[in-house]
């Protein structure tokens, strides 16, 4: 028996864990891929957003400032990358100043810090690569960037050494009431717990209308975008954003916090809660809107193309609370842009409503902080040579494009909620997420991982379930 | 800090030619750095049988062409490091490589000679939409998991991309027991050698489309399928001619990029065209002392060119180590690629530093018929010689010799084009 369950790994549900395990309650998370960070959460903008989009007064503008404010000392406790790289919404024309102006009153009465608005040559300083039609923009300096994958994976890894329990390729199917009880029916059995939470991202509608009666829509927002190489990663450097349309903010073009450009994403409603494909629509969208706001793109060093969707409630609002007819079940739905930004916000409001729940004691073992994977380039040449010392395996480039070491990858793999098939890998490491996509280093990670987790060569996915890599021998047919 | 005369990235068939022509040529301090665990660089996972025909007069495989060039760098004792990563070149010279035994460690060359080859485009750079499962190989991927593993990535196969691995896959799946269903090109001539489209493809009945692309990608896990479609002119599917195959695994062999990272952050100037350096007559960069060769300095089709190109390098960086008998006397006469003509290597030539001969290499942009391949030294042809048949994926080379030029005091430009019957 549990005290809470939470449906769902991403960085919703392994927020709430981390701050649930600052309690001495039995806390279990239950997702049905076979890692965290494998939904929404992996696939999005990796923006630390300032928090002037939302409404003023809505719990998105709320949750989006307090975790703006949060992440810079969570990225140092639980050592992910984050940089304050500041935003610019560029504004075409003249015409358009009114809906600048109201952005910056916006995010003024939203409680976002050092906003300003900048004139042509002002924004031309700060981006020589800035369209020669920009006429102004809002700049934010306490926006950032992130490292999705690995707010996610540090979040949840804090909450496993401070004892919630992580069960994968669980999926939940029924939710029951048995008197103050729910029975959590799932592909692995049933658990009983006094608490769900439902952090289970475009499903979590699927969850919600399970045991309410006042039903909510989740539409999954398909958003298609370019990965472009490194040696494109300076072309800005801060992130570029449209004036904000009907959907979303338009195409972004902004550098990623490991130095990559990327640019999207698209916003296309649709039915699939699978779809996370692109489509060449939407690449073309990409590609053709992205140089309003930035010239000279080199999109021939596009390295990759990817979609994700947003979990976008009809009523464009975080929808945190225990649900009324629903004791004990908390939604945390509707969670699109700015999820990733609110997220330890929205870790400390859903533990809130638990902990009023429940009175928990304090857990005096709890610990803050965590260790990511160690990054040799991070250090100094004679960190490095000592570091080869004590361990050779960080003296072997297995990723040539991302110059990855064997010693990472191990450590990827045997850390707590380690990696167990190649995406695994790359979001823990970077190893094949460079200019080549994996094609050399993945025949190397896949004997890694076979012979750390002593697995079959056979049985190494791509990300878990049927995606295995070979499926035979040669000539094993003839 | 150890130093060297000349250090070579890279133990593939242009690190090996190159350091043998270089011993060969009088220098004794030399050191081949190789990341891989062996020597022999790709030719070790090209089992297939094509190579040496004009290096050493036979058909050999991969594996036994890299053999001889292994042996004859053993034979003459140069030294090398496997496992080994170069991390960082610096314009003065100073390699930086790592491994598991010295860790992190520098040495000083007198010069530098660049053979690290090329990599596969993936495909994120062709903006194929659909899913991302697993089953999407790059065709050298899969010939390692194939050839030096005994792995099958896939029992049911489209290839995109008639580049030559890709043409030598087909074959090989088949081989092996896969169905290779379809290759599809999107340019309207295939990327690779005739020789391979007839021996890999219309010896095993799998069909070519030409001016066909992947439109989509099936299968949220493993490929399910893929959809192809034909392309218009401009390389833009026309809808209606969609295809569906269904397949577990997509291939892809569309194009090699060379490997030029170290030259970039060493400040080697790139040909765009190439994506290689810029090169003199000597296989020499802008920075002096620092040769290229083999595909990292353009993508070659035959290894028998890289071992013949990198020799040429090797010795060229042999005679820079022994102090240029020649330095920079005289001026720089200029390459031009013209008229269907992409690029040239080299794109320069000093005839004060020139051997006897030299040969420039050269690829076309699209395929020509009954034309002439034509050279001009400034506006006066000197050579026009008929060609039956010119196309995009087989190297072209002219041979010019130095009396030849030495005629020519005032040459400014040497334009070589392709002319119309």
């Amino acid at each position: 028996m549990y005290d809470v369950i939470i449906i769902g790994a991403g960085v919703s549900g392994s927020a709430s864990a981390r701050e649930l395990s600052r309690y001495k309650l039995n806390v279990c998370v239950l997702e049905r891929e076979e890692d965290v960070c494998c939904g929404t959460s992996k696939a999005n903008s990796g923006i630390v957003h300032a928090g002037f989009d939302a409404a003023n007064g809505s719990l998105m503008a709320k949750l989006n400032v307090r975790g703006n404010q949060m992440m810079e000392q969570l990225s140092k406790d639980l050592d992910f990358a984050f940089k304050k790289n500041g935003s610019l919404v560029v504004c075409l024309s003249e015409d358009d100043m009114p809906k600048l102006q109201e952005l910056y009153d916006r995010g003024v009465a939203n409680g976002v810090k050092k906003l300003s608005i900048l004139n042509r040559s002002q924004l031309k300083e700060l981006e020589p690569n800035i369209s020669d039609e920009a006429y102004a923009a809002l700049y934010a300096p306490t926006a950032g960037i992130v490292c999705p994958f690995n707010l996610n994976i540090a979040l949840a890894e804090n909450a496993c050494i401070n004892g919630v329990e992580f069960k994968f390729n669980t999926e939940v199917q029924d939710l029951k009431k048995a008197g103050d009880i729910w029975e959590v029916h799932t592909s692995q059995g049933v658990f009983r717990t006094k608490c769900v939470v439902n952090a289970a991202g475009v499903y979590a509608d699927k969850f919600h209308n399970m045991v309410s009666e006042d039903k909510i829509h989740i539409t999954p927002r398909r958003g298609d975008y370019c990965l472009l190489d490194k040696t494109a990663g300076d072309h800005v450097s801060h992130t570029i954003f449209s004036l904000p349309g009907k959907f979303g903010k338009g195409i972004l073009v902004s550098p990623t916090v490991h130095g990559n450009l990327l640019i999207g994403p698209t916003a296309l409603d649709i039915e699939d809660k699978e779809g996370t494909n692109t489509t060449r629509e939407g690449l073309d969208e990409v590609i053709g809107k992205a140089g309003m706001n930035v010239k000279d793109i080199p999109m021939r060093k596009v390295i990759t193309s990817f979609a994700g969707l947003r979990a976008h409630e009809d009523a464009h609002e975080f929808i945190i609370r225990e649900l009324p007819g629903a004791e004990g079940f908390i939604d945390c739905a509707g969670i699109e842009s700015p999820g990733l930004t609110s997220c330890p916000a929205i870790g400390e409001m859903v533990s809130g409503i638990i902990r009023d729940k429940l009175n928990p004691e304090e857990n005096p073992d709890f610990i803050a902080t965590r260790k990511g994977v160690l990054a040799p380039e991070t250090l100094s040449k004679e960190e490095r040579i000592a570091l080869i010392k004590e361990n050779p395996a960080y003296g072997n480039i297995i990723c040539r494009c991302e110059m990855i070491t064997e010693g990472e990858i191990l450590d990827a793999i045997h850390r707590p909620l380690g990696a167990k098939s190649l995406d695994g890998v790359k979001r823990r490491t970077r190893a094949g997420m460079g200019r080549c996509q994996s094609g050399f280093c993945s025949p190397r990670t896949m004997e890694i991982l076979a012979k750390e987790l002593n697995m079959d060569m056979f049985d190494i996915t791509k990300s878990g379930g049927n995606s295995n890599i070979i499926v035979g021998m040669n000539k094993d047919r003839i | 800090m150890k130093s060297y005369d000349i250090v070579i990235i890279g133990g593939g068939p242009a690190g090996l030619a190159a350091a043998v022509s270089a011993r060969d040529h009088g220098i004794k301090s030399i050191l081949i750095l190789e990341r891989d665990k062996e020597l022999g660089g790709i030719l070790n996972q090209c089992i297939h049988n094509g190579f040496g025909l004009h290096t050493f007069k036979e058909e050999l495989t991969g594996p036994e062409y890299a053999a001889r060039f292994i042996e004859q760098v053993k034979e003459r004792g140069i030294e090398y490091k496997l496992n080994t990563m170069v991390m960082d070149i610096s314009p003065d010279k100073t390699v930086t490589a790592m491994n598991r035994e010295e860790g992190l460690f520098e040495i000083l060359a007198k010069a530098v000679i660049l053979a690290m080859g090329c990599r596969e485009r993936p495909r994120g750079a062709l903006n194929i939409p659909g899913y991302r499962p697993a089953g999407i190989f790059s065709a050298g991927t899969a010939q390692r998991l194939v050839n030096m593993e005994g792995y099958m990535p896939g029992r049911e196969v489209v290839i995109l991309g008639s580049g030559d691995i890709g043409l030598i896959m087909a074959r090989r799946m088949t081989f092996e027991g896969a169905k290779v269903k379809v290759v599809a090109e999107l340019m309207p001539y295939s990327g690779g050698l005739k020789r391979n489209i007839v021996q890999c493809l219309n010896d095993y009945g799998i069909p070519l489309k030409l001016s066909h692309t992947v439109v989509d990608i099936k299968g949220r896990e493993r490929v399910e399928g893929v959809t192809i479609a034909e392309v218009d002119g401009n390389g833009r599917p026309i809808p209606g001619t969609e295809e569906f195959y269904s397949c577990d695994t997509l291939l892809l062999s569309v194009g090699l990029i060379p490997e030029n990272e170290l030259s970039n952050g060493m400040g080697v100037e790139m040909n765009p065209i190439t994506s290689g350096p810029f090169v003199n007559e000597s296989l020499e960069t802008n920075i002096e002392g620092v040769f290229a060769c083999g595909n990292v300095l353009h993508v070659h089709d035959l290894v028998d060119f890289v071992s013949e190109e990198a020799a040429a390098a090797g010795a060229h960086a042999a005679l820079y180590v022994k102090g240029r008998s020649c330095p920079d006397v005289g001026s720089e006469i200029v390459f031009r690629a013209e008229d269907g003509v992409r690029y040239t290597v080299p794109t320069t030539v000093n005839p004060a530093r020139m051997d006897g001969k030299l040969t420039v290499r050269f690829r076309v942009g699209a395929v020509y018929k009954n034309c002439y391949t034509a050279v001009y030294f400034d506006s006066e042809r000197i050579l026009h010689r008929k060609r039956q048949i010119l196309a995009p994926g087989e190297m072209e080379e002219i041979h010019l010799t130095k009396d030849q030029i030495e005629k020519y005091p005032d040459l400014k430009t040497i334009t070589v084009k392709i002319e119309e019957a």
